[in-house]
């Protein structure tokens, strides 16, 4: 159940201007059947003074995507084309009162629909598919370009992996670039990569480094394995390069104790940590 | 406005009788069951009644092997970790793909831990690859765990024959029942079930109660520790009222399976589906029309948008659900349905409509009479439309 406004309501049950113009002069078109939404907005234009004198719509989609549609043909009807290209998807939301956040992409195929539709009319009135180019796609399930996602960053303050897929989808489908849009929301937003530390040697570390070393590597690489099988480990003390462990849960008194810490957390510990290294029971 | 409620998958009208059954448990027989005392002790024997109401339901040997649950998501995750904490040894899981997310969730999990996690892929009819199944079963397998009947299409497996097979391999078969139990005959013991899972709500029972099946002499670890209540697999105060509420459901759903209710129930779906096939172009219906539960149709309307259909017959009271990825806040389309190869023109425009023993004939009528129009509408409105012509 979305929280919809009363707006949003009134354009999906009675949407305005449905419909395409007969030789319009722009066509833009935006989304596919397999998106599931899609939009064509027609123009007709004055070309003495710019002006657009009717705009109708078709859409496929959600009621958020009927509304967006249907709001942004209100919203450009009487506008040249200068005035109708500076209108945002933050706009189309705008006028809609507000859109949920899962839904703020309905607002962006307006937006892009519209780019597409001055694009089509500045050409001479041939339809134009808005396409993004397909050396930037980030987002294959969605087909979402680098510069949707920068835009629509800049243009809604956006902070978040899960910001960026409201927006525009992309992360949404089987989330494999949520790592590259977290790096253009790093680039966009100003904020750097950290450059790792240069790594100290075992030997050149403080002692309280040397057991937050192994603490890590204990945490993250060991005691997951042996939760598996429903015990755990501990650091009890830390003498020279010798680390004291204790085995606890179901691993305390296991047959199989001093295999497990001589094959599997020694061995461990020496990869991660340090060659020297050598585990006994505490 | 009247509500026109179908969309029984998703929950059902708690009973007035079921309510009925809970109330005193609520107020002047508030005694904890676990007490000494007679006031509260004396509750144990509305839960043993209740537990032999479920058993029966069912078809379980005995009474005790029913543990009384929070919900049926509670059931399928102790099921499933019960079965890989048991047996350590065994490092190979296997399910279907089109499970409901409280399977299908812990599957994940585990395949994350370094299980090896098999999903079972489906046919355009949603039937279970049973091929496919047999040739990755072996002896390494720990847990078989494959749904009853599908909650979006209705579709039922072939539980007994993949029950077999996995014990032929020595695994354990568990089996999320929640939209089987109460509209089919369920029979643990003549399907060879080793737990199943089952919730109230979804056969007019109160929400918030489930109830996991567990085989005498399964192997078993608890979810849930602390106290020794229910015999010590499910820790936690026992929730007399809707336990005794969960009893009352299965008492009628026992009896509404063998009075011609599903019969009826049955007709009603058939007309509905038949009309919407007569009156409305390019519609499809998904699931298996053989082996399907009696109360759930689940319809593709070409061309338009799930939600948008949704929110129109919500306007006139008609409660129904989609596949839609536009409904539930996702981008992509029902799991179920892509998994079964519809097409993406089709998945975006699933309607489920599942209908109760509450469910009507003037409903049936009503939704007949409004939805053309409704598609019509959203057609006109689409850029689409004028592929199907």
């Amino acid at each position: 159940m979305w929280d919809y406004t009363d707006k949003v309501m009134d354009h999906f049950r009675n949407p305005r201007n449905v419909g395409a113009i007969p030789n319009a002069d722009g066509t833009g078109q935006v989304g596919s059947l397999v998106c599931g939404d899609a939009l064509k907005l027609t123009i007709k234009v004055n070309k003495e003074t710019d002006v657009i004198e009717d705009a109708k719509f078709e859409t496929f989609g959600c009621a958020s995507a009927i509304a967006s549609s249907s709001i942004l043909t209100e919203m450009i009807k009487g506008k040249t084309i200068a005035e109708a290209s500076k209108i945002t998807n933050q706009d189309i939301a705008d006028a809609l009162g507000t859109l949920p956040a899962e839904k703020m992409h309905c607002s962006v195929m307006g937006m892009e629909a519209l780019e597409a539709a001055v694009k089509s009319y500045r050409q001479g009135g041939q339809p134009v598919v808005f396409e993004q180019q397909e050396e930037k796609i980030v987002c294959h399930c969605f087909n979402v370009s680098e510069e949707t996602i920068i835009k629509a960053i800049r243009a809604n303050h956006l902070k978040t992996v899960e910001d960026v897929t409201h927006f525009t989808k992309a992360g949404g489908g089987c989330g494999r670039c949520k790592g590259e849009i977290q790096k253009i929301l790093n680039k966009v937003n100003g904020a750097c990569e950290i450059p790792a530390a240069a790594k100290k040697s075992f030997a050149q570390m403080t002692v309280v480094e040397k057991i937050k070393a192994i603490e890590l590597v204990l945490e993250e690489e060991i005691r997951p394995k042996l939760n598996m099988d429903g015990g755990s480990a501990e650091l009890v003390d830390l003498d020279g390069t010798t680390v004291k462990i204790r085995l606890t849960g179901m691993c305390s008194g296991c047959a199989g104790a001093a295999g497990t810490l001589k094959n599997f957390i020694e061995k461990t510990l020496k990869e991660k940590v340090d060659a020297s290294l050598s585990v006994e029971q505490a | 406005m009247k509500v026109i409620y179908l969309d029984n998958n998703a929950t059902t009208q708690c009973a007035p009788a079921v309510v009925e059954a809970m109330l005193p448990y609520f107020s002047e027989k508030y005694g904890n069951a676990s007490s000494m005392h007679t006031f509260g002790g004396g509750n144990r024997h509305a839960i043993d009644t209740a537990r032999q109401q479920v058993a029966d339901l069912i078809g379980a040997a005995h009474a005790e092997e029913i543990i009384f649950t929070s919900c049926a998501t509670e059931s399928d995750n102790t099921a499933i970790f019960s079965a890989v904490h048991t047996q350590p040894k065994k490092k190979h899981i296997i399910t279907s793909a089109v499970e409901h997310p409280a399977v299908m969730e812990p599957y994940k999990y585990l395949e994350a831990k370094g299980y090896r996690v098999d999903f079972i892929g489906v046919d355009e009819l949603g039937r279970f690859d049973m091929a496919r199944f047999q040739s990755v079963l072996d002896e390494d397998t720990a847990l078989v765990s494959v749904m009853w009947a599908n909650s979006e299409t209705g579709t039922i497996f072939p539980i007994a024959d993949i029950a077999r097979l996995a014990h032929e391999k020595g695994a354990l078969f568990h089996t999320d029942a929640v939209q089987a139990v109460g509209k089919i005959p369920v029979n643990v013991q003549e399907a060879d079930i080793d737990m199943l899972s089952l919730s109230g709500h979804k056969f007019h029972g109160p929400k918030g109660v489930g109830a996991l099946y567990v085989r005498r002499g399964t192997l078993f670890m608890p979810y849930l520790m602390g106290g020794h209540q229910e015999r010590h697999r499910r820790a936690g105060t026992e929730n007399v009222p809707y336990i005794v509420g969960l009893g009352k459901a299965a008492e009628l759903a026992q009896q509404r399976l063998s009075d011609g209710t599903s019969r009826r129930i049955a007709t009603l779906r058939d007309k509905l589906e038949k009309g919407i096939l007569a009156t409305v172009p390019d519609v499809k219906v998904n699931g298996d029309p053989v082996h399907r539960v009696p109360n759930t149709t689940n319809i593709s309307f070409g061309y338009i948008e799930g939600e948008s259909i949704l929110m129109y017959l919500n306007d006139l009271g008609i409660c129904a659900s989609s596949g839609s990825a536009c409904t539930s806040g996702s981008l992509e389309p029902s799991h179920v349905l892509r998994a079964m190869g519809v097409p993406f023109q089709f998945a975006h425009g699933s309607i489920r409509f599942s209908l109760s023993d509450q469910t009507t004939e003037a409903d049936i009528d009503l939704v007949l009479k409004e939805l053309p129009a409704i598609i019509e509408r959203l057609r006109k409105i689409s850029p689409f439309s004028r592929l199907a012509a």
